[in-house]
């Protein structure tokens, strides 16, 4: 089936209810197209969604698929994704899902490294709940509930990432459409997590991180001689408080997935259901 | 009163009180005796008082009881701790030598052994055995035969090597002789028999553990927590023999969620936690049970609220398993009332599941949790295992469940409840599960009728399963009885050897021990046919008792334990035969 799927195949008949100009039609488009021109269909694909804008992509996309509880997309993605390693697995969700609420699962899904890519669309904002201020959002930035701005740094999800062990790490922009899929490819084609982190700006309430803004100030490292296998050059890249990146900004091509490490390779739906699984007794036995 | 004979071994944690009295109690169940064992424990890795328990006989036991007629004291506190439990001629050993113990006084009518515990096991090869030469001392005195001590010892030593075993065997023999030269004169008139039945020795998260791979569940994501972690440790290192795994997670929340996750791609999958972790699953439960997958939480409980006292029984979780969760959701609620119905129930637990797409909670608790009891192997038939995986369609039958333009109808409107189930990976299933009210086809939707619908169709599940399930109590005692005691979990082991002391005093009951807690057994019919009704559980407002009157609008009494410590069969006699006799609407505490 794979060779013949186009990328509308994975679009469900839901129309989006996001903003005209949301950069999250742009993030969507270049995840069903990397999805597949990699050579999965919606039957083998699997997409976790969280919750807010972003968490919506679970509707928009055809896919088995689930929309979780705030937070927590990450260690279903990664539940899925052991119970059945064929499985092509997606975890979606926005800067607040990812990095505020769910800051804690990122870090362990990233130590985890298992085989699935993990797409944030990084607005800078809450968007659903109407303008409050996300742990990206930046020191100054005026919103109901942060008139003063947060007047405190934003989370480096990058650097976050670097910190925890990844072993891919890229940012795109939804705009640049073809570099965004190209980045998510990399990211599914990835033996491993594969994090992007995407500028997907929110045109109604974010004023300050616009299409405009990262047009002009996000660095191509495609366009440099830049090597994405150095670990150093990529701390130095995450921790650069003047310029922000777009591209891969580093990937272990050694990674080893936790299925691989922990020996799993067959889908755990399969059961012997006629009974106990041979060799029960033994376990009794264990006991005398 | 069988003839039992009651044990234990007291010092502080890290003394190797676990492990001393696991060998003792595996020594006995080789030799063809029931056993039933507790412990007393805190919260601390070193140093407090922690105690193992064994009661013995030839004949099954089933609770603890007030009585101690052989102590091993590695401390002073373990006889102050003991002394209600301690009788006449009740034996203690102990190391006279020990700095703690020289000034140690034997309370009168109790016989001393002093047995210098750290210097023979010196002599064996290593002070680490002075454990084990009080096993020895205490096999001379209640006249049990060593060489059931010396299977144990090679059992829990042989893969350490031959030399370990055979040192610690001859630190048994150098405690027995002590006791044999020394106290020859004195009165030690136990005798254990020994038989020749087989039996395995387990307790409830053990049982749990061994349930869910005889029912084929091939994942388990869990967060360590007292008294729940056994069940993680048991499953790692087995289930990945029948092509299982096990993962710790970083939290209980990612816990579930990784669960949900290998539920979601159609593996049978469990978590298990206590109260506390129960609180941060609840977040998840709710989107368990709207997206409609099967998944087992187990709740071992213990003494709540808050952190409460995490190493002491409880019963406290019933409200919290039956209402938790913002919203209506229906879900199972199976609570197993021995250690071999841990198995049972878990199996169950799956089946249950499967078949009817819901989250199940199995209620067990850290009496059971830490008490390990003998069984006859075959109470763990692995033939009479069945699986029932419910719904499921493949690329074959999907088709009937499919609208016309082929989007599959995984939250279908049926008669019975129950909507029909796509693993991942099946052709034509690709579908969206949301824990936001939704369509057939599992898309979000505020349509009042179709949310009306899908409502009233997960609740249909409960009345499938009401029509489809046997869901009736376990009974005891006799049936004609006028008074009517009613339990459920735990404490049903306690409450029919408790019979026997209500039968010594003429006192006759009929016992249902309730093992579904929702949907639960309608006992209108019973309570109406009883002329009091007592209800026993181990949390102070009676949460049972509470739900039996709403469902039979009938008042009842009620016996309740909180201090932490489970019912013991001679005091929950006492206390029924006190509530019995009390007027209308009075309590009865224990």
């Amino acid at each position: 089936m794979s060779s013949q799927v186009k990328f509308t195949d994975f679009k469900s008949d839901k129309q989006p209810t996001w903003c005209p100009g949301c950069g999250d039609f742009g993030t969507m488009n270049g995840m069903m197209k990397a999805l597949a021109e990699t050579g999965n269909d919606p039957d083998n694909t699997f997409v976790v969604a969280g919750i807010g804008c972003s968490g919506k992509i679970g509707t928009y996309m055809h896919s088995y698929a689930i929309h979780g509880v705030h937070g927590r997309a990450l260690p279903v993605g990664a539940g899925v994704k052991m119970a059945n390693p064929d499985l092509e697995v997606m975890v979606a969700g926005g800067d607040g899902d990812g990095y505020s609420i769910g800051a804690g699962h990122f870090v362990h899904a990233v130590r985890r490294n298992v085989d699935m890519s993990y797409v944030v669309m990084d607005n800078r904002i809450y968007g659903l709940t109407k303008g409050q201020a996300s742990p990206t959002s930046r020191e100054d930035f005026e919103t109901a509930t942060t008139p003063d701005g947060p007047q405190q740094p934003p989370v480096n999800p990058l650097a976050l990432a670097l910190a925890s062990g990844a072993t891919f790490i890229a940012q795109s922009f939804s705009s640049d459409a073809l570099r965004h899929q190209e980045i998510v490819r990399k990211a599914i084609e990835h033996d491993g997590f594969g994090f992007v982190n995407v500028f997907s700006p929110c045109v109604t309430f974010n004023d300050v991180d616009t299409y405009d803004y990262f047009r002009d100030s996000l660095v191509d490292l495609q366009e440099t001689d830049y090597d994405p296998h150095d670990r150093e050059a990529a701390k130095e890249k995450v921790l650069d408080a003047d310029k922000e990146y777009m591209g891969v900004l580093y990937q272990d091509e050694e990674s080893v997935p936790y299925e691989e490490t922990h020996g799993l390779d067959s889908s755990m739906a399969d059961i012997d259901d006629s009974g106990a699984p041979e060799g029960a007794m033994d376990l009794v036995r264990e006991f005398y | 009163m069988p003839a039992d004979f009651n044990w234990a071994i007291g010092g502080e944690a890290g003394d190797g009180i676990d492990s001393t009295g696991k060998i003792f109690a595996q020594a006995l169940s080789r030799a063809g005796r029931h056993v039933f064992t507790s412990k007393d424990f805190a919260s601390r890795i070193r140093g407090g008082y922690t105690a193992y328990k064994v009661r013995t006989s030839t004949e099954k036991v089933r609770s603890v009881v007030d009585r101690l007629d052989v102590l091993v004291a590695l401390t002073p506190r373990t006889i102050e701790e003991n002394l209600d439990e301690l009788h006449e001629g009740s034996i203690i050993i102990y190391d006279g030598e020990r700095t703690t113990m020289q000034d140690v006084e034997i309370p009168e009518g109790m016989i001393g052994l002093d047995v210098p515990l750290k210097s023979l096991a010196e002599d064996a090869g290593g002070a680490i055995m002075a454990n084990v030469v009080a096993l020895g001392a205490a096999c001379e005195a209640a006249d049990f035969d060593i060489e059931h001590l010396d299977s144990s010892l090679k059992k829990r030593f042989s893969d350490k090597g031959t030399a370990l075993v055979e040192n610690n065997k001859q630190a048994a023999r150098l405690g027995q002789e002590h006791v044999q030269e020394h106290y020859a004169d004195a009165d030690l008139d136990y005798d254990l028999d020994t038989t020749d039945n087989d039996y395995v020795l387990l307790n409830g998260d053990e049982a749990i553990g061994m349930g869910a791979i005889a029912a084929g569940c091939k994942y388990y994501a869990g967060y360590p927590i007292t008294p729940a972690t056994d069940v993680m440790t048991y499953l790692k290192g087995r289930i990945e023999n029948f092509g299982g795994h096990v993962v710790q997670a970083e939290d209980e929340l990612a816990a579930i969620n990784l669960a949900l996750g290998a539920a979601r791609a159609g593996a049978r999958s469990m978590t298990a936690t206590s109260g506390p972790g129960i609180d941060l699953m609840t977040e998840t439960f709710g989107l368990v049970a709207t997206s409609e997958t099967p998944l087992v939480i187990c709740d071992v409980m213990r003494s709540g609220p808050s952190t409460g006292m995490p190493t002491k029984q409880e019963q406290g979780d019933l409200n919290m398993m039956l209402y938790g969760g913002h919203g209506e959701i229906p879900r199972f609620v199976l609570a197993p009332t021995s250690v071999e119905e841990c198995f049972w129930k878990t199996v169950e637990a799956f089946n249950l599941a499967e078949k009817y797409q819901t989250p199940v909670y199995l209620a067990s608790d850290l009496a059971m949790a830490v008490t390990e009891q003998t069984f006859e192997p075959d109470a763990f038939d692995m033939d009479a295992v069945e699986i029932d995986r419910g719904k499921v369609v493949d690329e074959e039958t999907i088709g009937e469940h499919q609208t016309e333009s082929g989007g599959f109808k995984p939250h279908e409107i049926t008669d019975d409840g129950i909507s029909p189930r796509a693993f991942p990976g099946t052709e034509g299933g690709a579908h969206m599960s949301t824990g936001l009210e939704h369509d057939e086809q599992g898309r979000r939707t505020e349509d009042t009728e179709m949310r009306i619908e899908q409502v009233d169709k997960r609740n249909r599940k409960v009345e499938t399963a009401r029509e489809r399930e046997d869901f009736s109590p376990r009974e005891f005692g006799d049936a004609d009885a006028d008074n009517l005691i009613v339990t459920w979990g735990s404490n049903e082991g306690t409450l029919v050897e408790a019979l026997e002391f209500l039968e010594e005093d003429g006192v006759d009951v009929r016992i249902l021990s309730v093992p579904y807690l929702f949907p639960r057994p309608d006992l209108t019919e019973e309570f109406e046919a009883a002329e009091e009704v007592v209800v026993v559980e181990c949390n102070a407002t009676g949460q049972f008792a509470d739900v039996l009157e709403h469902d039979t609008l009938q008042r009842v009494k009620r016996v309740n334990k909180y201090n932490g410590v489970q019912f013991k069969a001679d005091e929950l006699a006492n206390e029924i035969t006190e509530a019995l006799a009390a007027g209308e609407g009075q309590e009865v505490q224990a």
